[in-house]
Order: C-alpha cells, then sequence, then structure tokens
C-alpha cells in the first residue's frame, strides 16, 4: 500500500463536516487570522496566512459538497486539487504551524482553523506529503513505543537514577492504583527530575501510583503527523494498559500533544469512552492543593513568569492551574503580554520541532516569544510541556539569551512541604 | 425602459424574484452545510459549557486582546461598515416600511439626518477597506474575484440609496428604481458568495464556541 | 409709432378678439395682465414679456381647435371646465374657437361631425387638435364615435392639424383604461402620431392652469413650450411632487403620519407611509395647487397618487409606501422556501452518501503507507 493522491483527497472528504463547511463558507478574507499567526508576524510573508494554509481542503469541501461547486465540477469549470499543489502545501501545513490555535480565537467569524489545519494533515499525510522527520518519528513511535526510539530499558535505567535521587520508589505495573503516570520521550531522555517530582508529590499526599511497561510513552506522533488510524493505536497502548491495571486516572505529563491525544481526541479516537479519567499534571498538582494535601514552602525570590503551552492552556483548559500554583511560591511572579488563552506558541508544537525542514522557520518564529520575554524583562521562565523547554531552550542558545527556563512540577517538588 | 417602469418593476416582479431567490439560496446552503453532521464528542467536557456557543456567537465580535493594534483598519473599517449599513437599512423609515410590507414586523425608526451620517461613514469605511485589500499582502494574497464582487454588491446600493434620497442625480426615480434593483442583485447573490456569512458566521461562531467551551476555555 | 408698435395693435379694434370677451365678462385689464404676468413667471420670461403676452392673447384671432374624446371619462374636461365664476382659464377656451368637443358642443349628431369636417377644411395646417382619452387598438369596436373607430378618426383629423395636445394621462400616457390587463389594448396619442408636434400634458385630470398656460403658449408665440423626455412641458412637470412639497421638512425629519387621520396626520406630517408617490410623481400641484390655488390632495391630507406619471396604475397599491413591495410577496417567497428545502434535502443526501463512500473507501494508513512507493 502506498501514499497516493487519491487516498489524500478522499481522506479529505472523509474528514469534511458541518463545522469545516460553516467555517469555509464563512471566510471573508480578512485577513486577521495571519496578525494573530506568529509565523507571518516575524516573517511577513503573506503564504503563512493561516486560512490559505487550507486552501486545498477547501477547494474539495467546494467542489465535493456545495451545489454550485458541483455543477462547476460537472461543467468542468473547477479546479482540481493536484499532487504538485499537495506537495507545495506541505511546508505550509507542516512546518509554518504548530497548531497552537490563535487563529481560531481571533477569526471574526469563527472559524476553528486550528481543527481544520488537524483534519487537513490527514489527507496530505495519506498522499504521502507529510515531513521526511515526522513520518520516522512515527514510524519510531509505532514500531519502537517512542518517537525518538526510547525502549523500556532506558526507563528502566531513568527508574533507577531517580528512586535514587530523590529517595523514592517508583513501582511499575501496579494494579488498581490511584495513578498511571506517563512521561514524554523528552522527559526520559532530557528531563528525568520530573519522574522524580511526580513520584514525591504523588507519595507526600497519600495517592498510590505506577508506570506501565506497556504504556510508558504520552507522545502522539500520530496527532502530529495527522492520522487518526496511526494515533488510535497509539492511544490504544494507553488505554489497554491503563484498563488492564483498573488504574482511576491516567497523567498526561507535561507534553504538550499527549493532553491533546488522550484528554480530548483519545475517546473519540476509540469510539467510546475511558474506564478511567485523564489529567494532566498541573491538573492533578492543583486538585491535591486545594484538597489540602499539597503543602509548599519558601518561595522563589526573582521575578519570573509562565509560558503557556497552546495545547494545556488555550487548546486544553489548564491555564489557571499552574498559576495557582505559582502564586504559592513565586511572590514576584509577572504576566508577560497575552498572558494565558492568548499566549504565543514557542514555535515548535505540533511537531515543527521533529521536522527538521522547518528549523530554519521554527528559529525565525521564536522572535515572538523572545519579544515577549525582553519586553517583560525577567530572567526566569517557567513552562509545563517538555516539548516547549527543548525548543526554548534550543532558541535561547540560537539568540544568546541568559534567561532561565524551569519546569513547574519540578519546582513544586523542590519547594514540597513534606509531611 | 423608463425610470418609472423600472421601479415599478423593481418593487413587483424583481422584488419577488430577488426575495425567493434569496430565500432558496440560504435555506439551501444552511441545510447544505448542516446536514454534514458531526461526530459527537466521547471526550468529558470539563465543565458544564452550556451556552459557549451562543455566547461566543456574541464575544466573538470584539476584537480579542492585542489584536485591535495589530489590524486596525480592519476592525475599525469593519465596525464602521457593518454598524453604519446595519442603521441605514434597518432604521430608515422607507425601509422600516419595506420590512413591514415583507414580514409584517415593525419597529421605530431614527431620525433621517442621523441615517445619512452612518450611510456616508459605511460608505467611506467601505472605500478605506478597499484601500485596504489592495495594499495589504496578505489581503491580497487571499482576494479573488469573489471579494471585489461582493465588495460591489454592497457598495453600489448604499452609494445609490445615498443618490437617490439627496436627490444627486436629474432622474429621481431611475436613481431610485437602481437602488432598488441594485439590492436585488445582492439579494440574489448572497447565498452564493462570501456575502453567505450573513447567515453561516453564526454557526461557525457556534461550533468554535462550543468545542472550546467544552475544554474550559471562552473563545 | 411705439416700440414693437404694440399700443397699436393694442388699440386696434377687432371684433373677435380675447378684449371685448373681458370687458364684458367685468374682468378688469389690470386683472388680465396679472394672470399675463403668472404666465410670464412660468414660463420664466422676462417682465418686459407681460407685454408681448398680453398683446398676442388680446388680439390673436380665435385659433380653431377640435377636440377628439376617446376612451375617457370626460374628467379633463370638468377639471378645466369646472368654474363657479368666470376665470381667465375658462376665458381662454373662449379665446379658441373650440370647432368640435362632445360635452360643450351644442350641435350633436351628423350636424357635430359635418362642424368638424368643415372645421378642419377650413383650417386646415393651422388648427389645434386636443385629444383625451386612450385609443383602443384591440378591437374597433370597443369605442367609436359616429360609427368611426377612434384610430381611425384620430389620424385622419391629426393630418390637418398644426400640433396634437394629448391632455389628461390617458390621452399622454394610456392611463386607467392601459392599466393590467389593458383589456382594449389602449395606447397613448404620441404611440400613434408621430409625424405632428404633440405635447403631453398628463395629470388625471390636469390641473385648469396647466392646460390654459400650454394653449397660451401657443397663441403668443406660435410654438409649443420646451419639452421633456416624455413629451411634458418642463416648466409644468419638471419638478417631483416630493421637492415642492410644504411637508418635506417632516419627511426630512422622520415624522410620518401612521394612519388616515391620526395625530400626525392633523399635525400635517409626511404621508409617505401612507402611500404618498410624491417622490416619483412630477407635475405642479405641489406649488400651483387646484381650485385657484385652493389646496391640493396633500394639503388635504390624502397621498399623491401619481396620477400624472405612466401606469400609475400599476404602480402597487395607492396605500402602500414607495418602498413597500408593490405585488405581493408571501406565496412566492413560501414557494422558494419549500424549494430551497428540497434542494437542500437532496443535495444533504447526496453530501452524507459521498461522505459515506469516501469511508468505506477509507484504507488503514499505515506506516509504510506514508510514503509514495515509485
Amino acid at each position: 500500500m502506498s501514499a497516493s493522491l487519491q487516498r489524500g483527497v478522499n481522506a479529505f472528504k472523509e474528514v469534511i463536516d458541518a463545522p469545516v463547511a460553516a467555517f469555509f463558507a464563512s471566510c471573508v478574507h480578512c485577513g486577521l487570522c495571519a496578525e494573530s499567526c506568529l509565523f507571518y508576524t516575524e516573517t511577513g510573508d503573506p503564504q503563512y496566512t493561516p486560512i490559505h494554509k487550507l486552501e486545498p481542503l477547501r477547494r474539495v469541501w467546494q467542489q465535493e459538497y456545495t451545489l454550485l461547486g458541483r455543477l462547476a465540477k460537472l461543467v468542468g469549470l473547477a479546479k482540481p486539487v493536484t499532487d504538485a499543489e499537495l506537495a507545495a502545501w506541505s511546508p505550509l501545513v507542516y512546518d509554518s504551524c504548530s497548531m497552537c490555535g490563535r487563529c481560531s480565537m481571533v477569526c471574526p467569524v469563527g472559524n476553528d482553523i486550528t481543527l481544520m489545519i488537524r483534519k487537513m494533515r490527514e489527507g496530505m499525510a495519506a498522499a504521502g506529503h507529510a515531513p521526511e522527520g515526522l513520518v520516522t518519528a512515527t514510524q519510531r513511535s509505532i514500531q519502537s513505543g517512542s518517537p525518538a526510539g526510547v525502549k523500556w530499558v532506558t526507563v528502566q535505567a531513568q527508574i533507577k537514577r531517580m528512586q535514587k535521587q530523590f529517595g523514592i520508589d517508583i513501582p511499575v505495573n501496579l494494579e488498581n492504583a490511584d495513578y498511571l503516570v506517563l512521561m514524554s520521550s523528552w522527559e526520559i531522555l532530557n528531563y528525568p527530575e520530573y519522574l522524580g517530582s511526580v513520584g514525591r508529590i504523588l507519595d507526600n499526599a497519600g495517592a498510590t501510583w505506577t508506570l506501565s511497561e506497556h504504556a510508558y510513552e504520552a507522545t502522539n506522533s500520530g496527532i502530529q503527523i495527522g492520522v487518526s488510524d496511526l494515533a488510535r493505536e497509539l492511544v490504544g497502548r494507553i488505554v489497554k494498559a491503563a484498563e488492564d491495571l483498573k488504574v482511576k486516572c491516567v497523567i498526561s505529563p507535561e507534553c504538550g500533544h499527549a493532553y491533546t491525544a488522550l484528554r480530548w481526541e483519545g475517546p473519540n479516537l476509540m469510539g467510546r469512552r475511558f474506564g478511567f479519567e485523564v489529567k494532566h499534571i498541573l491538573e492533578v498538582l492543583d486538585d491535591l492543593r486545594r484538597s489540602g494535601r499539597l503543602k509548599l514552602k519558601g518561595s522563589i525570590d526573582k521575578p519570573l513568569t509562565y509560558h503557556d503551552p497552546c495545547q494545556i492552556s488555550r487548546r486544553g483548559g489548564v491555564h489557571q492551574q499552574p498559576r495557582a500554583l505559582l502564586r504559592q511560591i513565586a511572590p514576584q511572579f509577572r504576566e508577560m503580554s497575552d498572558p494565558g488563552v492568548m499566549n504565543w506558541c514557542c514555535g515548535g508544537g505540533g511537531g515543527v520541532s521533529a521536522n527538521e525542514r522547518a528549523e530554519p522557520l521554527r528559529t525565525i518564529a521564536f522572535k515572538r516569544k523572545k519579544a515577549q520575554i525582553e519586553k517583560l524583562g525577567v530572567n526566569t521562565v517557567v513552562t509545563s510541556c517538555a516539548n516547549c523547554r527543548v525548543v526554548i531552550e534550543e532558541a535561547l542558545e540560537h539568540y544568546h539569551m541568559n534567561i532561565e527556563l524551569l519546569g513547574l512540577t519540578e519546582l513544586v517538588a523542590e519547594h514540597l512541604a513534606e509531611d | 425602459m423608463s425610470g418609472l417602469e423600472l421601479l415599478t418593476w423593481a418593487r413587483g416582479p424583481g422584488l419577488v424574484l430577488a426575495v425567493g431567490i434569496c430565500i432558496f439560496g440560504v435555506i439551501l446552503r444552511l441545510i447544505e452545510i448542516l446536514a454534514l453532521g458531526r461526530q459527537a464528542d466521547l471526550a468529558s467536557p470539563r465543565q458544564n459549557s452550556t451556552g459557549s456557543g451562543w455566547r461566543t456567537i456574541f464575544t466573538r465580535s470584539l476584537p480579542p486582546p492585542g489584536m485591535l493594534r495589530r489590524a486596525p483598519l480592519t476592525y475599525l473599517g469593519g465596525y464602521v461598515f457593518h454598524i453604519g449599513m446595519a442603521i441605514a437599512v434597518f432604521f430608515f423609515v422607507p425601509h422600516i416600511e419595506l420590512f413591514r410590507g415583507l414580514l409584517g414586523l415593525r419597529w421605530p425608526g431614527l431620525p433621517n439626518p442621523l441615517v445619512d451620517i452612518a450611510s456616508i461613514a459605511a460608505i467611506i469605511a467601505l472605500l478605506a477597506l478597499l484601500v485596504g485589500r489592495l495594499v495589504d499582502p496578505v489581503k491580497r494574497l487571499l482576494t479573488n474575484a469573489g471579494d471585489w464582487l461582493a465588495w460591489a454588491l454592497t457598495f453600489v446600493p448604499l452609494i445609490t440609496g445615498y443618490s437617490a434620497y439627496h436627490h444627486l442625480f436629474e432622474n429621481y426615480t431611475l436613481t431610485l428604481a437602481v437602488h432598488i434593483v441594485s439590492v436585488e442583485l445582492l439579494l440574489v447573490l448572497l447565498p452564493f458568495s462570501k456575502l453567505f456569512h450573513v447567515f453561516s458566521l453564526f454557526i461557525a461562531r457556534w461550533y468554535n464556541g462550543e468545542i472550546s467551551g467544552r475544554k474550559g476555555v471562552a473563545s | 409709432m411705439s416700440p414693437l408698435g404694440l399700443e397699436e395693435k393694442m388699440n386696434r379694434p377687432a371684433d373677435n378678439t380675447l378684449r371685448i370677451a373681458l370687458s364684458d365678462a367685468g374682468i378688469s385689464r389690470r386683472d388680465f395682465l396679472g394672470f399675463c404676468a403668472t404666465l410670464a413667471a412660468a414660463y420664466a420670461l422676462p417682465a418686459s414679456s407681460v407685454i408681448v403676452i398680453a398683446a398676442a392673447l388680446e388680439n390673436a384671432s380665435r385659433t380653431s381647435v377640435i377636440w377628439l374624446s376617446f376612451q375617457e371619462c370626460t374628467g379633463c374636461t370638468e377639471s378645466l371646465t369646472r368654474s363657479h365664476t368666470p376665470t381667465i382659464e375658462g376665458l381662454i377656451l373662449e379665446q379658441v374657437s373650440l370647432d368640435y368637443h362632445h360635452t360643450l358642443q351644442a350641435a350633436s349628431g351628423e350636424a357635430a361631425e359635418r362642424a368638424r369636417e368643415e372645421s378642419m377644411r377650413a383650417n386646415a395646417g393651422k388648427y389645434l387638435l386636443v385629444v383625451d382619452g386612450s385609443v383602443p387598438l384591440g378591437n374597433p369596436g370597443y369605442s367609436t364615435i359616429a360609427g368611426v373607430s377612434n384610430f381611425d378618426m384620430l389620424m385622419e383629423t391629426a393630418k390637418g392639424a398644426a400640433a396634437v395636445i394629448a391632455v389628461g394621462t390617458c390621452a399622454a400616457y394610456g392611463g386607467l383604461p392601459a392599466a393590467q390587463p389593458n383589456p382594449t389594448g389602449a395606447v397613448p396619442v404620441s404611440q400613434l402620431i408621430k409625424d405632428k408636434p404633440v405635447i403631453n400634458v398628463p395629470g388625471c385630470p390636469p390641473i385648469p392652469v396647466v392646460i390654459t398656460g400650454v394653449l397660451a403658449h401657443f397663441l403668443t408665440f406660435g410654438t409649443l413650450p420646451e419639452l421633456d423626455g416624455r413629451g411634458r412641458p418642463t416648466i409644468f412637470y419638471g419638478e417631483s411632487i416630493h421637492d415642492r412639497c410644504y411637508r418635506r421638512p417632516s419627511y426630512d425629519q422622520g415624522k410620518f403620519a401612521e394612519s388616515f387621520d391620526d395625530e400626525g396626520a392633523r399635525k400635517g406630517w409626511c404621508l409617505f407611509k401612507l402611500g404618498c408617490k410624491g417622490p416619483v410623481t412630477h407635475n405642479a400641484c405641489a406649488t400651483t395647487k387646484w381650485n385657484n390655488g385652493v389646496s391640493f390632495p396633500i394639503q388635504s391630507g390624502h397621498g399623491c397618487l401619481g396620477c400624472a406619471e405612466p401606469d400609475f396604475w400599476d404602480m402597487g397599491s395607492f396605500y402602500k409606501a414607495l418602498s413597500m413591495p408593490a405585488t405581493p410577496v408571501r406565496k412566492a417567497v413560501a414557494g422558494a422556501a419549500a424549494a430551497g428545502v428540497g434542494a437542500g434535502v437532496a443535495v444533504a443526501f447526496a453530501n452524507r452518501a459521498k461522505k459515506a463512500a469516501a469511508k468505506a473507501a477509507h484504507e488503514t494508513v499505515k506506516v509504510e503507507d506514508l510514503t509514495k512507493k515509485p
């Protein structure tokens, strides 16, 4: 079986629904979406206008699902979508879009452009026009369980280290626990302290938890490349493990699209509701705080700010919890401009960071975040997405910025008032 | 055909034709869009978010934080045009009589000088937006023949209505007839152009707010 | 000799001049000059022309006028001749030699027709032909005089006329007989007479002084006054009622009467909502008014019917505003809505079928499928 234009166009036809039709019918070409997209604002290149990235999908909608469009196609007046066109659109759909969702917040007629990009990627991928880096990451995810090729042995090594470093026991395959803890490849490789921090906090709160040997990876390349069939397989591994272990709640780690994949797309991919809850680690931490099971001590004596990961805040709805937590320990917490659900993307979400072809563009796009930080004038930035951390760290290096970047869960663990 | 003959046609068969085609087209397209349906969302919503869709229908009319500064012409031009046109269309007494004839509904009108100011403001806004569309690189990339047509379909009724009211041309009857015919052209093409956003934006905003509201984000 | 020899002309006795008729009727010279001044003002002529008009009118020999009445109601004649006291208008009519007029002539039957033919012969090329009523082109039997169809009589009588004056909206534009569905095939005079100057004096009926003003112009200058694109004298028909209406400020301020005799109506507010067609009607009613300037319909509280415009009977209800639909819309719209639902449902089914087919044609994407095989 091979990718083909026909499979691509067929996928376009499958994903078009009433919202998509309403969105395309309403677009008045006002261009405001471009003003909200960091890939446009930092390059000035109009081809990065969000609605423009959807042009092939729009034409399929018009020609297949509208009366006038069908008539035009019948009399040969319709411009068909070609393979060359999809090839040309690949950088627009994958490199210049992190599915951050700002355009969806801004469009005056109410278009959820982000939702449509996600749908359009189904056709792009089926037609063979997903970028190489993402294809590789997806292959590794399916075949080895992690987009970075991280295997269980690596995880085991990190478990040993964290048990020692944090002085905790890290259970594996424990049944009937309160929580199943997942991680993303970035946490396993770059920020293993996340695991230790979570363990310490949960132990302190008197909660039971476990890892699963068969589902340790939360990152979902299938969502990023936009192939629901593959996304389903990846989510399915977590669902099976969680239901086999009969956990009450699965904790999505500090990774943006992992949360989107499991919490919001998961049940729809699987075609059924789960037998367990799904929460982001920040939700769990805030739940514990409000129920008195998370007590914090000490404070950070420097001004700092919070970078909202797009999939957590704007597309996930978890934007008050990090602030509630930070206010406990950061008296000099300051918001950057456009805080909360209107915050700007780091530029690397939605598969962009796995896509080498997109690196130059991503670097330019980071200037938006750079401007936000510089305007605020603080030297410490806290965030809660491992992908954001990697992307921002690389960019800070590139732009020679002397900024300290911290993970929120680790910060909370550091200030834990242990009983 | 004389001005009065065109006027009588425009008030008679022309109106019937235009309103008929418009209603036909609007209903067709609404069903065409809605009948595609969407899969039920099996993910449990974060909270009870009923009303988010309806709320977004209203709130989406306001610029999100930081955007007004980035695109002042688009926002301000858009507001002045839409509000000015709405005042001219719905609060000019002769127009209210038209609606009374069509729908049996009536409401109080505004004094003619106010309607006049609103019309001028709308005309100026449309001209400014036209310039914007010609100059801004994003709009230039996006714009196609349909956009120019939609602009003309909207501009001509405003300018002919203004001209008729002020007797700017010698043949008032003909100017009035042209005004009504231009509105009828607008009605006929509305469902089949981007002007359909008049109706579809309510659906789009509703979906947007509903999808976002389930996640606990007011959009 | 005085300038232009007018004084001599004016003092020249003549037994068939207006001068005698005036003094017999007790109309003072001052009143007569006043009438001439009114005419001069109406035609925007300088003050010096008043004497010229007076001299011409006084000394003009009685022009022969033949008045043909076709499909008409006699309202035009009624309007022109309605006078309780001798008016100047009436006297102008005295000044012309009205050789043939159904309502006013003494003779009848064969004698009347012979009088007409005799006048046509004696004044060949010089008489004025006045027509009121429309001409049926359907069946000639719809309207005949002495067994002669209107069409035949018109064409025959027009041959020797100096000019034709189509009085009233029927003769000028077809009027009531031509209203939908125009069962008699009624047409205006100007559609039939192409080789003589035709002047339209529309109105249902026209204002008396408008017709006499036209006659006076002809008697004074020997020509018809300046006409607009519809053959109407611009002097009287150049402006709309709306532009001269004394209630216009109410329109501009948005003050409208909502129903007859309501508070707004009694306050003299604009009658636009009660169907006034003033904005699209051209006539002198708002300035010259009727019955020697006593009033006109709007002043009396009723909207203008548009009676001086063609097809005013088919302009939609007299009582529905100009901006209201002229024909019923509801039924057609209901049909269009039903058709929209039908078409929409059809397309909806087609859409869903297509989407289902796409879903059925879906081949599960595997990682190998993400790249194209050569």
